[in-house]
């Protein structure tokens, strides 16, 4: 039995495919369309799919199982607006439109964009929802046979958190905490605030916090969020302008914190800083109490989380280590892209009743369910863009020269196999580099990637040296776990460099492995495995073997606001717009010192995030 | 027709008939909204649909 699931219209559009309960392609519209975040319909993502699992059109698909459920949505919306009127005219105006056209026929516009990919019955389109969705991509594609479930974003529907419990193909909503009262929005509302983009952002607020004192977490406390015992939660909506305004926050906010929010791409200070570090503290404080609720309540003792929440490492590197449950899993593809996936294992076992086989690793493979390229494929292409390259005779030539370049401190692209589906680049379209080098942070922020100098880089460690290196002994190949540098890695700093505020603290090596070591010792650990990704295993193992280090810099392919490449022309295209050294995909290897194209403007072409 | 079908089921199921005079309301004066302007998702800061 083959299912689709379908997420889009809301923030990442993706497709992924269930065939007989083995999730067989999984991919984000963003790596087609080349725009990042892409909601439209994921056309290039459905195709990609059926041909990966070898059918010829939509005909041979049993059910398609859409991510959520417009018309639940809508009912917020209306319900939202008349609890709020007068207030909140505007937004209501602005937003009608689009739904009186489009969103509340989505059946019928979904079945319009279908029919281009052959003929379907309507009676086989389902509807999942947004929640539901999301806990049935963190449960049933974990290697647990039962265990808790926690999701929490944004908003979808009506729930912004829910609480569920999975049993082999069995997946109950036990309790749901409801729009306005929202984690995700309030981590948006800050990460508005401290003037980043709303949705793309608060992944460098996670970032930014260990610059900063959390200053104003009590008064986040005492004014924002109720926070009871068992986590859950309620906002004070007279702060917030999200539920009827354009704006994420009010003046009575800004009254509160004593400013105006900060503008884009203005010079970040203390004060950012301490507001970063405030409401990670926070974020961090319900979701300790909400999971140490659950697993009291549930007895459970696995622990399986997604929703865009569930993208904060930090937070999760806490919940691991506070034990009130065993084992946890993290869906890599936790934010709405996962849905799509979510929606399609909704389709297998609950709609269509389908038995659940637990892989003890978990059912992801990796993450790497997008599309792959050969070596001839990948020849052609860049033969064609002008490339010159040296096709190695094998993978055991191609991961020594790799390995090589890397111990000479050259930053590499580095395009293996299927893509990964998720926001993470797990080795498959990397940016690679060397860990021990105190520049490699620096040249890849500004030169390579051309980010915010603040923002620090992962760690990939061989699964079998991760606990030599970082206080952590478990799996985290999906680089979801923050976890501390070992001491014995770390550099003692002088009184001098203790006295160091903010920015000034990163460019003090901390650690042997300083690329990777935030400025509180922290780092965002990705095990390396050698089931799910051999090259990768091997790449680090050959660099361990010529330098004594098992870590390498991890960074997705791609520069500030571009989505991750996807094709070896992508990759080729990045590799001549930034200053990486060397391009390696598939057996062929590249010298930017070689080529003769002209470079390109490349970052420009790219909105900032 | 199939839309209002489902949308009744949708009540029905929500126990929300209320809200069927709101939205019936909207659908007949909708019209002149959605000519007004085009698809504007644009001012939102974050959209929440």
């Amino acid at each position: 039995m083959n299912v689709l699931g379908i997420s889009a219209y809301y923030h990442d559009a993706a497709a992924a495919l269930v065939a007989d309960g083995v999730i067989v392609a999984a991919a984000q519209e963003e790596r087609f369309t080349r725009k990042k975040h892409d909601p439209r319909f994921p056309h290039h993502a459905l195709r990609y799919c059926l041909e990966a699992a070898g059918l010829k059109s939509l005909a041979e698909v049993d059910r398609i199982v859409f991510y959520d459920k417009p018309f639940l949505k809508f009912e917020r919306l209306l319900e939202t607006y008349l609890s709020f009127a007068p207030r909140g005219f505007m937004s209501f105006k602005t937003a009608m439109p689009v739904w009186l056209k489009e969103k509340l026929f989505l059946k019928d516009l979904l079945k319009k964009e279908f029919a281009k990919h052959g003929a379907m019955e309507v009676k086989n389109l389902l509807f999942s929802e947004h929640h539901l969705s999301h806990a049935a991509s963190a449960f049933f594609a974990s290697p647990f046979e039962e265990a808790a479930v926690l999701t929490m974003d944004g908003v979808g529907e009506w729930a912004t958190t829910s609480l569920a419990i999975g049993r082999g193909n069995q997946l109950e909503v036990l309790r749901e905490i409801h729009f306005p009262h929202s984690l995700g929005l309030l981590y948006s509302a800050l990460t508005y605030y401290t003037g980043f983009k709303v949705n793309s952002g608060e992944y460098k607020v996670m970032g930014l916090a260990p610059y900063g004192e959390p200053k104003y977490a009590q008064l986040i406390l005492d004014h924002l969020i109720d926070v009871k015992d068992d986590g859950s939660f309620r906002l004070d909506m007279s702060y917030f302008d999200y539920a009827t305004g354009l704006r994420m926050t009010n003046d009575k906010f800004h009254r509160l914190f004593g400013a105006p929010p900060r503008t884009s791409e203005a010079d970040l200070s203390q004060r950012e800083m301490d507001l970063a570090a405030s409401v990670q503290a926070v974020t961090e404080e319900v979701v300790l109490k909400l999971t140490r609720s659950l697993a009291k309540e549930t007895g459970q003792k696995n622990l399986c989380l997604a929703g865009g929440v569930a993208l904060n490492c930090v937070a999760n590197g806490k919940v691991l280590k506070q034990r009130a449950f065993q084992d946890i899993w993290i869906q890599p593809a936790a934010g709405d892209a996962g849905g799509a996936l979510g929606a399609a294992l909704t389709g297998y076992h609950l709609f269509e009743k389908q038995p659940r086989m637990v892989n003890p690793r978990d059912a992801m493979q990796g993450s790497f369910l997008g599309p792959s390229y050969s070596d001839d494929e990948a020849e052609a292409a860049l033969k064609d863009a002008g490339a010159v390259y040296h096709r190695l005779p094998d993978a055991a030539t191609m991961v020594e020269t790799t390995a090589q370049l890397l111990a000479d401190g050259k930053a590499l692209g580095w395009h293996q196999g299927r893509m990964e589906f998720g926001p993470r680049a797990l080795g498959a379209r990397s940016i690679l580099g060397d860990a021990r080098s105190p520049a490699m942070q620096s040249v890849l922020n500004l030169k390579v990637k051309f980010r915010e100098s603040f923002r620090p880089f992962a760690p990939a460690v061989l699964r079998e040296d991760v606990n030599d290196w970082f206080e952590l002994d478990y799996d985290s190949p999906y680089m979801l776990l923050v976890a501390p540098v070992r001491e014995q890695h770390r550099r003692t700093m002088s009184e001098q460099e203790q006295q160091l505020f903010g920015i000034a603290k990163l460019n003090v090596p901390r650690s042997s492995i300083p690329a990777v070591t935030h400025v509180d010792y922290s780092a965002r650990v990705q095990t390396a495995h050698a089931d799910t990704n051999p090259r990768y295993h091997a790449l680090i193992t050959r660099f361990k073997q010529l330098t004594g280090c098992p870590v390498v810099v991890n960074t997705s392919f791609n520069v500030r606001g571009e989505p991750m490449v996807s094709t070896p022309f992508d990759a080729f295209r990045c590799f001549m717009g930034t200053d990486l050294d060397a391009l390696v995909v598939g057996n062929i290897v590249m010298h930017k010192s070689e080529q003769t194209v002209r470079r390109e403007d490349y970052f420009q072409s790219y909105e900032l995030d | 027709m199939e839309f209002l079908k489902e949308l009744w089921g949708f009540l029905r199921e929500r126990k929300k008939f209320w809200l069927l005079p709101v939205i019936l309301t909207l659908l007949a004066i909708g019209g002149l909204l959605v000519f007004a302007q085009g698809s504007a998702l644009a001012p939102f800061i974050y959209t929440l649909f």
